[in-house]
């Protein structure tokens, strides 16, 4: 969509802030099909890669007094532990490989995403609704299976006054079916709105009268996109376990 | 030609006016830290266990300021 934009006369930026999400095959220009390898498919192999690097290699040694590398996986570890167990309680770390790998794979596309040149594939709402719906439909598989039908309660408020519960639970079923579809917009989103907020000032670098300015905003932005890269896999994550305890524990 | 150059107009009026929501999701996520910060003063042992609520209510704001953006985005390249 960005290609045909960049055609259009009258734009003052030499490239197109959104020129970089355009997915290109990595050999040929040909038409992309499901099956070509494409940039998108290069920067998750390298995210997978990096990953499996960081906790299969790193913690190879098992040492009791852990190497650099090793207490760096296990920060991660931790960290993703403790939140499930704050969130979802004892019987939701059950699910804690799912929720790790969530994490580490958004947390790792998001910050390789940061490389000048590279590719970020959570700017693309195809990738993470994929994650997002995935994680609607694995919750509210566990939540049937947990719970059976009693599970329909969450939508029905018993400390609701009687005559309000249905308007109440109309509302919660629509916010219920709204989860995956912010879930996955909220991702892609933040990372593609900070990414194109870069290159818009980018873009402005060539006015030689601002672009002093233009830089100096764009470190700023840099450091901003530091922090969000962490904090929108944080809030990814940290969403998925409430989802989680909603399934676990319907009734409030 | 006219009813294409009004077309283009309104499109760029709409993007704008979308863009107006990204104003007011900066209202609320403003809102949340802001009253999480005064929540904090007044107790601050009970601060550190109230963060995973804190960034949920920011992204919850945050949300619907994105929607706002991706209708401008849409607006301005897919329509």
């Amino acid at each position: 969509m960005a290609t045909e934009a960049h055609s259009e006369a009258g734009s003052a930026l030499v490239f197109h802030p959104l020129d970089q999400f355009i997915v290109k095959p990595l050999f040929g220009d040909g038409p992309v099909q499901w099956y070509t390898p494409t940039n998108v498919t290069l920067w998750m192999a390298i995210a997978v890669l990096a990953i499996v690097a960081l906790f299969v290699l790193g913690t190879r040694g098992r040492a009791i007094i852990p190497t650099r590398v090793q207490s760096i996986a296990e920060v991660f570890y931790g960290f993703v532990y403790k939140m499930i167990e704050d969130v979802t309680g004892h019987d939701g770390v059950k699910y804690f490989p799912y929720i790790m790998t969530l994490f580490l794979f958004i947390l790792f596309a998001n910050y390789l995403g940061l490389f000048p040149m590279s590719f970020t594939p959570t700017s693309h709402i195809a990738v993470t609704a994929v994650l997002g719906f995935g994680v609607f439909i694995v919750v509210t598989m566990i939540g049937f299976v947990k719970n059976g039908a009693s599970f329909l309660g969450l939508f029905w408020m018993s400390d609701a006054p009687l005559v309000l519960r249905p308007v109440i639970a109309v509302i919660e079923v629509i916010s219920y079916f709204v989860r995956p579809v912010s879930h996955s917009i909220r991702l892609a989103g933040n990372i593609m709105a900070g990414h194109a907020v870069i290159k818009v000032f980018a873009g402005f670098a060539a006015i030689a009268a601002i672009s002093p300015v233009s830089v100096l905003a764009i470190v700023a932005i840099y450091g901003l996109e530091v922090l969000v890269a962490f904090i929108q896999a944080y809030v990814f994550t940290i969403l998925t376990c409430v989802y989680l305890k909603d399934a676990l524990h319907p009734h409030h | 030609m006219e009813l294409a150059a009004a077309a283009a107009m309104g499109k760029f009026i709409g993007a704008g006016l979308a863009a107006i929501g990204s104003g007011a999701a900066a209202i609320g996520v403003g809102n949340v830290a802001g009253n999480f910060l005064a929540g904090a003063l007044r107790n601050p042992s009970a601060a550190g266990g109230q963060t995973a609520t804190l960034f949920i209510g920011l992204a919850f704001a945050e949300a619907l300021g994105i929607f706002a953006f991706l209708v401008a985005l849409l607006l301005m390249f897919a329509v």
